[in-house]
Order: structure tokens, then sequence, then C-alpha cells
């Protein structure tokens, strides 16, 4: 039998991006809150400047729980799973954030609202064969002083293009209307961004820096950045990267409201006869222990929290969960970021320092904002460019089919083209689909004998049209700045286990096709919600990391308002 | 911990690194006239026969599996007119001792691997790597490259492929990484390709100084500040917890 722990008002189960966050409001409510995090607490001396540890053996993240059950992938039913050797995301009080790039995007307009834009401008037979895309239960508007609170809580740097409906030409003219400017200016340019930005002008595009949880100047009695370069995969030695660890969770600790458990591994959430969630069960150190609670906030990764509800079977629940619409797992897509476009460049690029946050955006061909009447797809996509390079990942470039990949003649071309080439991150709309879903593998298991989640899914003929697009946008930007040579990379085909992974527990009015309802509480167990992208009904072409946060902090701002109702 | 190992003397190698890289500008130049297709791949420094060897034991390897990555690594970035190269950088020290440590699951891979090769050098071109001219050399690290080494009969069991791409990310790892793991010694790998070094903050006055080219390349090692913690892969990964 495990121990039986005090009580407590809410469970967070898992302390990242989103968990991170929604502790905040519900310890400042005066809610007693215990936090359950799989992994470490990590500091600044755990991020020094090593790309080998870093970014070649991983070590952020391969020594978590996260890899023991590290998702099969398939791209659809008649195709055998397989499984890969790393998952992307990692453990750790403050989860990925510790790590991630920090591009805090919010999502545009018409991302909410695909379905209705769509048949508004181009008429029902637009929408993708077999899409089960939906229009969010509320637009834009709804979630922008959400935006605006986590940006002024973690801290955002980044340029405004649109306050209170006044364009300034310095920002994105396509985003939605903010209600105030960024807590603090956006990250420098150096002189190679600058010079993408001319070339976009040039174009005619509208290029601008994009936004960042990272700081550019003192911000809450923590650095500014460093620019240093191990960034990408790395934490920050200086907290100037404002992941959960550093902002939301020690102030939340602060009110003496938080308790945070680490190495604890979540592996049921309990529910009464009545159907009530009583509280979850958790290994730590090889005991067992049952933590009571009267609301559990569910906020592990996609991959968790959709593993989580199908284990937690019962009689109220017999496959998982609130799942008794067999809607876990279901309207899952990762976000389209392969289909690479590379350049080289006769000349230095200089990106030696920086972070990948660091850098011009693109939106003209995002989302709806140009006219997709005569194109045979839906959706865009945003193109980044941006300063980052380390050595070990320099010698290994490209090489443009120009030497073969070793001895004399690639030795000479690393020699002089290891800081001349550069490649786009191009984030595209991916729509969800009823043929891509999550289930439990029924043969790989994790080391206590629990299945992993399986991928069944794989990008269809609209993601693979908006790659093809996009690739020759890109093309034609780096073209324009001067580019000698240009490989494409596939347009790829199977989704496979991502940093970014929507839906699974989708939110929206309606309980026969969605998990959660608007504010984040599920449609069938009163006293369960779920934070997360995996609460997301439609990708953007945007990181999803600031979306997944206001909604997680509406999400737990909905709990203390309605206390009294959830709670018993 | 990478600073605390001792360096033991091994009898058998005798020639200096000095003495094998002179030895082997001779030789490159008589092998880079007579390549056909493979030009390109041409004045890859050249060791003859049993003469390739490091001044200091391999640690996991043994002598003759290591002196014959040797001789790989160098085919891979050699020592040239561009500079210093693999050897230089001492990055099959860095695999050795690696294979020890956070890559200690892949040491069988290296000893079936490199026998296979060895094998495949003797049934496809009569002799072991080192003893081969150096054209035939080159086309059979190719032949590994592509995977058409691949097979029990040819001499690799696995994908020669697979093998070839290993050694590769591996001989990069150790000529470009941080040399607290015991490659890039003397930074050449980071004097190769320009890399300014690792800084903990970069002023914008800085970055300016580096696009108009006045910026000093730094050497340090990461762990050359005392503020990082030294955790390695291989310790944190049985506990599967990080260092805390």
């Amino acid at each position: 039998m495990p121990t039986r722990l005090p009580g407590t008002d809410v469970v967070i189960v898992g302390l990242g991006a989103a968990g991170g966050v929604a502790a905040l409001p519900l310890a400042e409510s005066g809610l007693s809150v215990v936090g359950l995090e799989a992994g470490s607490r990590l500091t600044r001396k755990d991020f020094a400047p090593d790309e080998l540890r870093n970014n070649v053996r991983a070590w952020p993240f391969t020594v978590q729980k996260a890899q023991r059950e590290i998702p099969t992938v398939r791209p659809n039913r008649l195709t055998p799973s397989t499984q890969g050797a790393i998952h992307p995301m990692m453990n750790g009080v403050g989860g990925t954030s510790l790590h991630y790039w920090a591009q805090s995007w919010r999502l545009n307009p018409w991302d909410f609202k695909v379905v209705s834009e769509i048949r508004r401008r181009y008429g029902v037979s637009k929408i993708p064969e077999g899409s089960t895309v939906e229009d969010w239960p509320f637009g834009y508007e709804e979630l922008e002083p959400y935006y605006d609170r986590v940006e002024r809580e973690i801290g955002v740097s980044g340029q405004a293009g649109n306050i209170n409906g006044t364009i300034d030409r310095r920002g994105n003219p396509f985003e939605g209307t903010r209600s105030d400017a960024y807590p603090m200016e956006p990250l420098r340019w150096t002189g190679f961004i600058e010079q993408m930005a001319d070339a976009a002008q040039n174009l005619g595009w509208d290029p601008f820096p994009g936004p960042a949880a990272v700081n550019t100047r003192t911000y809450q009695d923590r650095s500014s950045c460093m620019y240093h370069g191990f960034c990408n995969r790395g934490g920050c030695h200086v907290d100037a990267k404002n992941s959960t660890a550093v902002t939301t969770i020690p102030r939340a600790e602060a009110t003496g409201n938080l308790q945070v458990v680490s190495h604890a591994h979540v592996t049921t959430i309990d529910v009464d006869r009545n159907g009530r969630v009583t509280g979850v069960t958790y290994l730590q150190g090889g005991e067992e222990f049952f933590q009571p609670t009267k609301f559990v906030l569910l906020a592990s990764y996609t991959y968790e929290n959709v593993r989580l509800l199908l284990r937690s079977t019962s009689r109220s629940y017999p496959i998982g969960l609130s799942n008794n619409h067999a809607q876990v797992g279901r309207h899952y897509f990762s976000h389209h970021q392969g289909a690479s476009v590379s350049a080289l460049f006769p000349f230095d690029l200089n990106a030696w320092y920086g972070l990948p946050a660091q850098g011009v955006a693109v939106d003209n061909w995002a989302d709806d904002n140009f006219d997709h009447a005569d194109l045979d797809f839906v959706g865009g996509g945003n193109l980044w460019v941006y300063s980052d390079r380390r050595p070990i990942g320099a010698a290994g470039m490209n090489t443009f089919g120009l030497v073969p990949n070793w001895g004399s003649a690639w030795k000479a071309f690393i020699s002089e083209n290891a800081d001349r080439s550069n490649t786009a991150y191009i984030q595209k709309t991916t729509l969800p689909y009823e043929s891509n879903y999550l289930d439990l593998d029924p043969v790989v298991k994790d080391p206590f004998g629990h299945p992993v989640i399986r991928i069944t899914a794989e990008y269809k003929e609209n993601e693979l049209a908006v790659a093809e697009f996009m690739q020759e946008k890109m093309e034609q930007w780096y073209r324009e700045a001067g580019a000698t040579e240009i490989v494409r990379g596939g347009l790829g085909r199977t989704m496979g286990v991502s940093t970014h992974a929507y839906g699974g527990t989708r939110m929206g009015d309606n309980a026969e096709t969605n998990v959660v309802n608007r504010f984040g509480v599920s449609h069938e167990v009163p006293n369960l919600g779920i934070a997360g992208a995996s609460v997301m009904g439609t990708s953007g072409a945007r990181n999803p990391t600031l979306t997944a946060q206001a909604l997680s902090w509406r999400t737990a701002q909905h709990i203390v308002d309605q206390w009294s109702t959830l709670a018993d | 911990m990478a600073g605390d190992r001792t360096k033991r003397k091994d009898q058998t190698v005798g020639m200096t690194r000095r003495e094998l890289l002179r030895g082997a500008g001779v030789s490159a130049a008589v092998g880079a006239s007579t390549l056909g297709a493979v030009t390109s791949y041409a004045k890859t420094a050249q060791q003859s026969g049993n003469s390739a060897g490091s001044e200091e034991a391999y640690e996991q390897l043994t002598t003759e599996e290591g002196q014959l990555l040797e001789v790989i690594a160098d085919h891979l970035i050699p020592s040239d007119d561009s500079g210093p190269g693999a050897l230089d950088a001492k990055a099959v020290r860095y695999i050795d001792r690696a294979l020890g440590g956070a890559l200690s699951d892949s040491l069988e891979v290296y000893r079936a691997g490199l026998a296979a090769f060895q094998r495949y050098c003797r049934s496809s071109r009569g002799g072991d790597f080192m003893e081969l001219p150096h054209n035939d050399r080159i086309s059979a690290l190719i032949d590994v490259e592509t995977g058409a080494a691949t097979g029990a009969g040819a001499g690799f069991v696995g994908s020669s492929a697979a093998f070839f791409s290993m050694v590769r990310g591996h001989v990069l790892q150790g000529t470009f990484g941080d040399p607290y793991y015991g490659g890039n010694e003397n930074f050449v790998g980071w004097d190769l390709i320009g890399y300014p070094g690792v800084r903990t903050a970069v002023t914008e006055n800085d970055q300016r100084r580096l696009e108009a080219g006045e910026l000093r390349p730094y050497r340090r090692s990461a762990y050359g500040w005392e503020e990082f913690e030294k955790a390695t892969v291989s310790a944190a990964r049985k506990g599967l917890r990080h260092a805390d």
C-alpha cells in the first residue's frame, strides 16, 4: 500500500512551462498546492557552455524519466511502429523551459478561428479532407489579457506591431491587437540579421524581431542576456532565460503555499465511486505515495498527459480518465518544422554568439495573411532566421554538394565556410486529422511495465503543400540576401516525437469532440484540469509555449474563481 | 574525471607524432597523383605500415585498434596545407577516453567495426588498411562510408555506413569539442574553423569587433570557469537524475 500523505487543495502534475506558470496564481490565492515534478532542480551552475554535453550528448534531458518512456511512432495503422532514441523534452523543476529556445509568440487571431475564417473567405470545401479541426471556443481577444499577464510575469522581450490598433512597422503588422508593448525591448540584431531584414524589405515583406522570454535588461532582479551562444539546448548561466524555474515557481514557493516535490514519478490519477478525483499516486526513490487532493491540474507534456489519463482506468472511466467520449489521444498533431532550407553565403555571418531567439521573422506568408484563393492549401508558415552556431555543429555543416564529407578538400571547405551557412527555422500550419492519434503502445513498456505512448500520425497533403510553398519563399529571401548555394530538406511525412506536440486532450465546448471545456477543466471529471499544448486545437505557425502558458494561467485563475464549485 | 587520468607510456610505440607526420607528406604527394575519381578525397596524410601511434597508451582500445583508428581519423581530418588535423587535436584520445565513459555503449561497436574494417581491407584490397597504397585506402573508406562494405561476406555484419558515420561524428567531436574531454588539443580545431572561443558574456561591442575582424580568439575550456559543475552524462545516467 502506498504511504498516504496529508491532503492538499491542488496537485499540479508537472512543474514545467505550463504547470510552473499555473502554480503562481494558485499559490497567491491562498490555496495549498503540491507540485509533483519527475525531475531535479537545476541551477545556473549546471549550465556550462559545453556543446558536447548539451548539444551532442543532450545532457540536460538524457538523464530523465522521460527517456524511459519515449513514444513509439508510425505514420499510419498499416506501418509497424518504431521507438526513437531520445525524448526531446526534459523533466526538472521548470521542465523544458530550462533549455528551450524561449521564443514566446502569441498566436495570431486566425489561428483561433480557422474553420469559420476559411468558410467565410474560401468556402467550406477548402478545409482539408479528413481534418477534425474546429474553431477554438473563444477568440484571440479572450486570451489577450492572459498573454499580457504572462509576458509581464515571466518577462518577454520583443517589438510590438499592433498596440490597440495602431500599427508599428518595426513589429509584426499581422499580429493580433495588443493591449500594451512588451515589457522589454527586443534582443539585439547582428550585422547578418540586419542584412536579412534589408533583403526582406527589398522583397516588399515586413521583417521584425521575434519575441523571447529572455531578458534584454535587468528584469525582476535577474540579469540581461549575455549572448554567449549556448542557449540552444542549454540552460542560462545568468538566469536571463525566463524559465518557470527562475520566475513563477520561486515566487509561488515564496508565498508558502507551494510545496515542490521533485523526483516524483506520477503513475495514476485516482478517483472515487462518483468519478471525482481523490488524489494521485506517485513513486519516489522506490517508495509509493498517495497524495490526496481536492483538485488535480495535469500539466506534464502532451504525451504524458495522454498516457496518464489512458492509464488511469476505473469503474467510472473504464477506458481512461475523462475518456468516456473516447477523445483522449485524438486530434493529435505535431508542428511541421521540417522541410528545412539552408543557404551558403560568400561572406562570414559572425553567428558564433547569440541565441536561437535572436533573429528576424517574416509573417507575410503565415496563417491567412495572403490570399489562398488560387492555392491548393490553407495556412502558411513563419520564416525565422537567427544567430546560433557552435564549433562541432559548424564543422558538421552541410557541404551543399560542393565537396565530399571528409578529407583535405572537405577540411579546406569547412575552414573557409564554417561561419558562412544559415538554416532557417520555418514553422508551418499543421492541422489535426481523423487518422492521426495517440494511444498506448500494445507492446513497448517503460521499466515499470507501463505502456508508452504510440504516435500514429503523418503530415497530409495540406502540410506538404505548405512546406513546399514556404521553401520557395525562404529560398527567395536567402537569394535576395546574397546566398550562392541553397539546399532544401525533404518535405517530411511521419510526425515524429516533437517538442511542439498538440492535441490529445483538446479544448472545446462540444464534449463529444473535446476532452476539456473552454476553461481547461474536464468535461467529465469536475475536479480535473489539464494544462499544456495538449489542449490546443490548432498550431499556428509559431512556438506554442506562451500560448500554453497563457491558457494555463487562465485555467488556474478559473480554478481560483470557481473554487467552491469545483472543489466540492 | 578527465583531468585525473594516469598517463601510461607504451613502450611498443616509439614514433612521435612529428616524425609520423613528416613521413606522411611524402607518400601523400605520390598518392594524390594516382587518384582518379577520388581526387577530392586526396591529400590525406598517410602513415606507413605499423608506425602509427600516439605517445600515450590507450585506456579502452587496444594498441592495434587505437593505431588503426588514428590512421582513419587522419584520413578524415588530415594534417595538411590547411593546418593541423584530427591527429594533432588528439581526437582518438578523446574517443578512447569517452569509450570508458559517456560512449561506453559504443566500445564493442568500435571493436567489431575496426575488426570488420580490417577484414574488409584484406578481402577486397589484399591487405591491412595501413599497408594499402594511398588510393586503395581512400576507396576502402569510401566503400565503408557508402555502405558498400556492408554484409558479413564483405566484412561488416552491421551497416558499414552506420559505423563510418559514428566514427566520423566522434572524430569531429574530438577535434572540435571542448578540450576538457581530451581532444581539440591546443584548440587546433577551433583555430581551423575560426571559432572565436567560449565566452560567458558577449557584449554588443564584442559582436561589432567580431564583425570587423578585430575580436581576438579566446582559448579556454568551459570548465576553466570554476562556477560550472562538471557532471558527466554517464555518471548521471546511472541514477537517471541530474547530479543534484
